[in-house]
């Protein structure tokens, strides 16, 4: 519930940092972004989701000023991305998802010399990058070379490399894309951290769990479009329900779950059925009670499930 | 990614500032700390040529416009270790950054811009060329083989021609598909440079068709009539020519370079 007030908070006080009007990006003939809109609020964590090449990525590089819209306006801090590229880069920081960390350089020769393209001064730049050693936990790893780093410190050495001129506001291009649990909490925390500091943040995933643990809002995109958005309680409530039944696929027991629930709604892959119904909790465990059923499981409903509702389940590239 | 239909990147005057430096400055420091690496093959070839060619062969060659033959090839050592220092830095080195490395993207993503990058991987390879070829006039120098304090403007010379030569790198580099492709350029363009610029027998030696075309589009025959001249004191009016011939095809290449660039960068 928190999540909600913060969100209507930030709808109803806050500035509008970003702002997206019939934003479009084609490359030849295929229309990666096509005439989105949306805004992003100071202060809040939203995530773009989406299939691959529903267009995420796209709308986050142009954000960063990295590819020219097609079609559109795009304003980031009231800048305009297509003209004033220089005061977008000073203000916006991004984590992409690949490493391009200079492997030429040590763990703190990468800050440093990144703190060089926005002409801070060297004495700060050193000053900065020990405190983003610090605050990401690398810090006794500062003098040796990139390729000595294991996965998940490279992927906080590039977020303290995004943080290095203080932006407002922070892209990350999945970023726990290919980590381990542990790295992926961390991770996780460092974000939650950075967001009560106030930067702004925006996130591309394909995990939902992680949309839930950290977005107040959330974009889903599919072929170029935004297809919903809401916070990630809020959807799941509206879309899916309370509880989901996942039972074995059996036409005796379909029919007699189709006669107790006949609102819900039922889907069968593999040889599984997901029962999803818009009634409160218990419901299911009730009618578990009075029927003897192997093979059983009832859980929360999730964005996952909001996702693969609104985007199918067809596998994309 | 996909083929661009639409260009965004028209073909434009670059708008450069200082933050060019910054990118210069990134791939000096690199430089710095890997020098021993970079500085031994660039002092010990000159010295090989110097023996095998200068004395070794040299002793069986008459003087060319009486000058020894050691004399003669000297200058042009020092000209094609810029040729070599330019354009190897900018086909295979700043390929990596580019394309394996991914530093272009991680410093683009800063104030700096993609013509910025490139203007500044530019004017690294010339100064890289220029670096070369001040060690191997220090070598010639050593052999004894300077007759004229002119040879002090050498490192300012090479500084452009290894513009010219970087700049004509990045071209290939805007269009290279893989890494490989650049051993077309090595082998058909640079390999035959070395070999027909005045560089180891006068042009005069070869037919006048291919003296001609030596002189019309070969680079290096304009930085070797210029480095000869100044190593050896004897100044001619044609190296002003040679001087506008570098300084024009310079300033073309460089514009054409960050163009194409832009339009492999840019989608």
């Amino acid at each position: 519930m928190f999540a909600v007030n913060s969100l209507e908070r930030y709808m109803s006080s806050s500035e509008i940092l970003i702002k997206a009007h019939n934003l479009t990006k084609k490359f030849g003939n295929f229309t990666a972004v096509d005439h989105i809109n949306f805004e992003i609020y100071k202060g809040e964590c939203v995530g773009f989701l989406g299939p691959n090449g529903a267009g995420k990525t796209t709308t986050v590089r142009m954000i960063h000023c990295f590819w020219p819209l097609t079609e559109g306006k795009l304003y980031v801090a009231g800048f305009d991305v297509s003209t004033q590229a220089r005061e977008v880069k000073r203000i916006v920081s991004v984590a992409p998802q690949e490493d391009n960390l200079d492997p030429d350089f040590s763990v703190i020769k990468n800050l440093q010399v990144y703190a060089r393209y926005f002409d801070i001064p060297k004495a700060e730049a050193t000053k900065r990058a020990k405190e983003l050693l610090k605050f990401f936990q690398i810090e006794d790893k500062q003098d040796v070379l990139i390729s000595e780093l294991s996965t998940g410190m490279k992927r906080r050495l590039i977020l303290a490399r995004a943080l290095i001129n203080e932006p407002q506001i922070l892209l990350l291009d999945e970023p726990t894309t290919g980590l381990d649990p542990q790295a992926r909490h961390m991770v996780w925390e460092e974000v939650r951290s950075l967001r009560k500091r106030g930067v702004t943040i925006i996130l591309t995933t394909h995990y939902m769990e992680e949309a839930t643990a950290l977005c107040d809002r959330v974009l889903l995109m599919d072929n170029g479009k935004i297809i919903e958005q809401g916070n990630p309680v809020e959807l799941v409530k509206k879309h899916i329900g309370a509880e989901v039944l996942e039972i074995d696929n059996d036409e005796k027991l379909l029919h007699a779950l189709k006669a107790e629930f006949p609102d819900a709604r039922f889907e069968a892959f593999g040889d599984r059925i997901h029962v999803f119904t818009m009634q409160p909790h218990g419901v299911f465990e009730r009618f578990l009670e009075r029927n003897s059923l192997t093979n059983v499981t009832i859980r929360n409903a999730n964005l996952e499930d909001v996702f693969l509702k609104l985007t199918g389940r067809r596998l994309r590239e | 990614m996909t083929k661009i239909t639409d260009s965004p990147a028209k073909f434009s005057l670059p708008k450069l500032t200082y933050r060019v430096w910054h990118v210069w400055r990134r791939n000096f420091d690199v430089f710095m700390k890997t020098i021993k690496v970079n500085f031994l093959p660039s002092l010990i070839e000159p010295i090989l040529y110097l023996l095998a060619l200068g004395f070794g062969l040299g002793g069986f060659i008459q003087p060319i416009e009486g000058v020894p033959y050691i004399n003669f090839i000297a200058p042009a050592l020092v000209a094609i270790s810029a040729m070599y220092g330019g354009f190897f830095e900018c086909t295979y080195a700043s390929f990596v950054r580019m394309y394996f490395q991914k530093t272009f993207d991680a410093i683009i993503a800063t104030p700096v811009s993609v013509e910025e990058v490139i203007a500044g991987e530019l004017l690294w390879g010339a100064t890289r060329a220029a670096l070369n070829s001040t060690t191997v006039l220090a070598v010639i120098g050593a052999f004894g083989l300077i007759s004229s304090p002119l040879a002090l403007l050498v490192p300012l010379i090479s500084l452009l021609g290894g513009l010219l030569f970087a700049s004509l790198a990045m071209c290939f580099t805007a269009i290279a598909p893989n890494i490989d492709f650049f051993n077309y350029p090595a082998f058909l363009l640079i390999t035959p440079m070395f070999l027909l610029s005045g560089t180891f027998f006068p042009l005069s030696q070869l037919p006048p068709v291919v003296e001609v075309a030596a002189l019309t589009f070969l680079p290096l025959t304009h930085l070797v009539n210029l480095i000869r001249g100044l190593v050896s004191g004897r100044a001619e009016g044609f190296m002003l020519l040679s001087l506008a011939w570098i300084t024009v095809v310079t300033a073309a290449l460089f514009l054409l370079s960050i163009n194409l660039m832009k339009k492999r960068l840019i989608k």
